[in-house]
């Protein structure tokens, strides 16, 4: 992906599987793209944080214009995994109170520590 | 030095930098596309010590898509570069030359090197290789090394300890240990280089861009200005970035080899044995103190780890010497020498252990006084720098505790150990201060104005998640009067003025004035051509009288036909200040322990802090949640094994060395106290980057000692620590 495709937002954080750092979406569901093979997923939709849509110079998809309202990085080198994790786990429905987002969102590391305010762009997010 | 109060400053305002992370585009140097790359993978040594007899690489030199692979001979010519810690003060973190000998100093040390044209070649290709050694057994416990005296450092000491001592109604003696750690960012470090000819182009991820330079310039023997070393975008540091790994050399020698751009990244297990380590300490306080809480005696003997060859000292009773007032002080600092790889600086050095080490104490003075541990503190606040006598720039303390305690809902009545229970959990409350010395350096900036109405302003400095793209536009535009979205920021570009690496907190402290003066420069000598020029409507105002803006210098920019102008600005702080330029600060801490378990967790902290003027509340609070969730961490999760025997780092990655996630952190709260420093800079801003970690395990650990009655004082308080305790587990 990073190397063939030239999609660098999925990043490397440990090549584990223990950070979280290279999600994706496979047909809606995160994994972890450094424990898997694009041979594995034929006929599936792979979505990396280039396709949520959202425009660096315009609009943001409305979780990553979260995540830059609510300050929810700093070096930003979990945030594209952070972000995929979001979208899914709203699509889950796990975004009902902190605590909950708290849960879900704990196979993303952040070494920066961020993760008060991930929780903060997550809930406006959801819209709650 | 007047305080200015434009709307720039001090304005919650979004990072710049925002848009171009979220969408993934932000380029790291992992993500930089070269034409033609290759990749370097590096095999490390399987033993701690000895030397390598054999390495057949035979299999890996015909294996697909290989295009060199490199041994331990020497024959890769890197010349040597001096280590930071050495005499010659020089930019690598471990002075030793990489792949030069056989002879084998830690376990995970960098033997050979494989080229091939990709990535899984390269993998492919050191799997191959087989290394037979001569092993001898190493050295790895802090314990069964011999203390010695770090070179040219002398014990501090005030008064006499012993009357000190003698003199106190009670007494505290008490034994700490911390282990080593890890400072893992996220991005692991990588390195692209690129030669044409006798030129050489590293992307490299650094807090440090010039000593990249400097030592790639020395290791291959070209002058500097022959070296650009970029870092758009770093993915965190901690201090593994801050100073040049051997790694970063390999990288450019195998771009030279192989006569093509190659990338090496270290993969996280090689994270843990090639880019340093805070390393671990123990530590023995004894205090003595009247029985209305003012001390008269604090002992602190600190020990750290390094390797062989570097002189790294883990400074630990740094704080302690200016902390508290107290007449009769003795603080010694002594280095064992074990098999390691050179621990380094890691966030906050010397002071995340050694205010874990001393706030405890302190908390444990408070307890046998019976004495609320915010009073006994509040009793020995020293108004001025006990170290050197000199007055504080501005040290808002008092307030730190007073703001905290009243935010946290602080209970000063409330302190017999193990009386609050809910359920299955034990509640307590602890607390400590923290403080932070600020270390000048010099830097220089880059400001231009454009006729089109923007500006550039540039400095080779680095934003590793620090904010800093952000801060320093609002401070450009606070003098040139426009707004932060028409400022383009440069930094982590060689090419740009010199500023200090991205450590110790300094970069908004001592880079920030330099912005600013570049920036009036710029426009100082703008309007010195104006009004000295008959054609210029400003012609004969008053400088002062003019306001200054976009609409200003674009009129004139194009009235003299000029697409811009620009101009250098320098800053040198003080090195002999007249005051102590330190930071303050006071944690809080809520912990619920589980009565069976030992299992603790923390439900609550309020940080208050005194930095100085905040530039911006929004980036500054991240950087402190951040710092405190790194001292929690420190505190409960954070600790690297090392095999007693075989001395390699026990599970190597991020599933066993434990970091923080979402789940482990309760309410977090930072608060800001104090004023602008008028005498650290115009600017009045210290940094805040590594405030936040010190003390806050200190005030966590208090805080079980309060809901458990057990005192942990090794570091992590993993269940069991707890457990063997008396209070809980039956
Ligand atoms: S890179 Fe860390 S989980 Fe995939
Ligand atoms: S923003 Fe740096 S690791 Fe999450």
């Amino acid at each position: 992906m990073r190397e063939t495709l030239g999609l660098t937002g999925p990043k490397k954080g440990c090549d584990l599987g223990q950070c979280g750092a290279c999600t994706v979406l496979v047909d809606g569901r995160r994994i972890t793209s450094c424990l898997t093979f694009a041979l594995m997923h034929g006929g599936r939709e792979v979505t990396t944080i280039e396709g949520l849509g959202g425009d660096p110079e315009g609009d943001l998809h409305p979780v990553q214009q979260a995540f830059v309202d609510h300050d929810a990085f700093q070096c930003g080198f979990c945030t594209p995994g952070q972000i995929m994790s979001a979208v899914a786990l709203l699509a889950e429905g796990h975004a009902g109170d902190d605590d909950e987002i708290r849960e879900w969102m704990s196979g993303n590391l952040c070494r920066c520590a961020a993760y008060p305010n991930i929780v903060a762009a997550i809930t406006a997010a959801a819209g709650r | 030095m007047s305080p200015q109060t434009t709307p720039w400053i001090g304005a919650a305002a979004a990072r710049v930098d925002g848009p171009v992370k979220v969408t993934g585009t932000a380029i790291y140097t992992g993500d930089v596309a070269l034409p033609e790359l290759a990749h370097a993978v590096l095999v490390q040594s399987t033993i701690a010590k000895g030397r390598i007899t054999d390495m057949d690489i035979a299999a890996a030199e015909t294996a697909p898509g290989v295009l060199a692979v490199c041994t331990s001979d020497g024959s890769l010519g890197i010349g040597r570069v001096a280590s930071y810690y050495s005499a010659d003060n020089g930019p690598m973190g471990d002075g030793r030359t990489p792949l030069s000998d056989a002879v084998i100093h830690h376990h995970g040390q960098h033997i050979a090197m494989v080229v091939a044209q990709t990535l899984e070649e390269a993998v492919a290709g050191a799997e191959r290789i087989r290394t037979r050694y001569r092993h001898q057994s190493p050295l790895v416990r802090i314990e069964d090394a011999i203390p010695q005296t770090p070179p040219g450092r002398e014990d501090i000491v005030r008064g006499d300890l012993t009357t000190g001592l003698a003199v106190a109604d009670v007494t505290v003696e008490a034994y700490y240990e911390t282990p080593p750690q890890h400072m893992n960012p996220m991005e692991p470090c990588t390195t692209t280089a690129h030669w044409v000819g006798d030129r050489l182009t590293v992307y490299d991820s650094t807090q440090y861009v010039s000593g990249v330079r400097d030592a790639l310039a020395s290791a291959f023997g070209v002058p500097p200005a022959n070296v650009r070393v970029l870092s758009g975008f770093v993915g965190g540091g901690f201090g593994s970035k801050g100073t040049v790994w051997p790694h970063v050399l390999l990288a450019a020698a195998a771009a030279r080899l192989v006569d093509r751009p190659v990338r090496l990244a270290l993969t996280r297990p090689q994270m843990f044995t090639s880019c340093g380590t805070r390393p671990a300490t123990r530590q023995r306080i004894v205090l003595g103190a009247h029985r209305d809480g003012r001390l008269t005696a604090i002992g602190h003997d600190g020990t750290s780890a390094t390797s062989p060859g570097e002189n790294v000292v883990e400074s630990t009773g740094g704080l302690t010497s200016i902390l508290y007032a107290c007449p009769n002080v003795t603080i010694r600092q002594r280095i064992v020498r074990l098999d390691m790889q050179a621990p380094t600086f890691q966030r906050a050095p010397g002071r995340a252990p050694g205010s874990f080490a001393l706030e405890s104490a302190l908390d444990e003075l408070a307890h046998e006084l019976r004495m609320d541990p915010v009073e006994l503190r509040l009793r020995n606040h020293a108004d001025a720098d006990p170290s050197s006598g000199r007055p504080w720039s501005g040290k808002h303390l008092r307030e730190c505790y007073r703001v905290g305690a009243e935010r946290f809902g602080w209970d000063p009545a409330d302190r017999t150990p193990g009386t609050r229970r809910e359920g299955d959990v034990l509640i307590g409350t602890g607390m400590a201060s923290a403080t932070h010395e600020m270390d000048p350096g010099p830097a220089a900036a880059y400001a231009e104005l454009r006729v089109d109405g923007t500006a550039v302003i540039g400095v080779a400095s680095h934003d590793i998640g620090t904010g800093t793209y952000t801060v320093l536009g609002q401070i450009a535009a606070d003098v040139l009067g426009l707004p932060p979205e028409r400022i383009i920021v440069r930094l982590g570009d060689t090419d740009l003025p010199e500023a200090p690496p991205s450590i110790g907190s300094q970069t908004v402290a001592y880079v920030g004035p330099a912005i600013r003066r570049a920036c009036e420069a710029v426009r100082d000598d703008l309007l010195a051509a104006a009004v000295a020029d008959p054609e210029s409507p400003l012609y004969r105002r008053e400088i002062g009288a003019i306001e200054f803006g976009p609409r200003t210098y674009v009129a004139e920019l194009a009235r003299i036909g000029e697409p811009s102008v620009s101009a250098v600005g320098h800053h040198h702080p003080d090195a002999n200040s007249r005051y102590a330029v330190h930071s303050f600060g006071a944690h809080f801490a809520e912990v619920a322990v589980d009565a069976l378990t030992g299992t603790v967790r923390v439900r609550r902290m309020v940080g208050a802090f005194d930095v100085g003027r905040v530039i911006n509340p929004r980036t500054a609070r991240s950087q402190l949640l951040g710092g405190m969730t790194f001292g929690l961490a420190q505190a409960l999760m954070e600790a690297t094994v090392i095999d007693p025997r075989r001395g390699h780092v026990v599970e190597p990655h991020l599933a066993g060395y434990h970091l923080p996630v979402n789940a482990d952190i309760g309410t977090l709260d930072v608060l800001f106290v104090g004023e602008p420093d008028p005498h650290i800079s115009d600017l009045g801003a210290r940094g805040a980057g590594e405030i936040g970690v010190v003390g806050a395990a200190a005030a966590i650990a208090n805080a079980v000692f309060h809901a458990t009655g057990v005192r942990v004082r090794t570091l992590p308080i993993t269940p069991d620590r707890v457990v063997a305790g008396s209070a809980v587990g039956g």
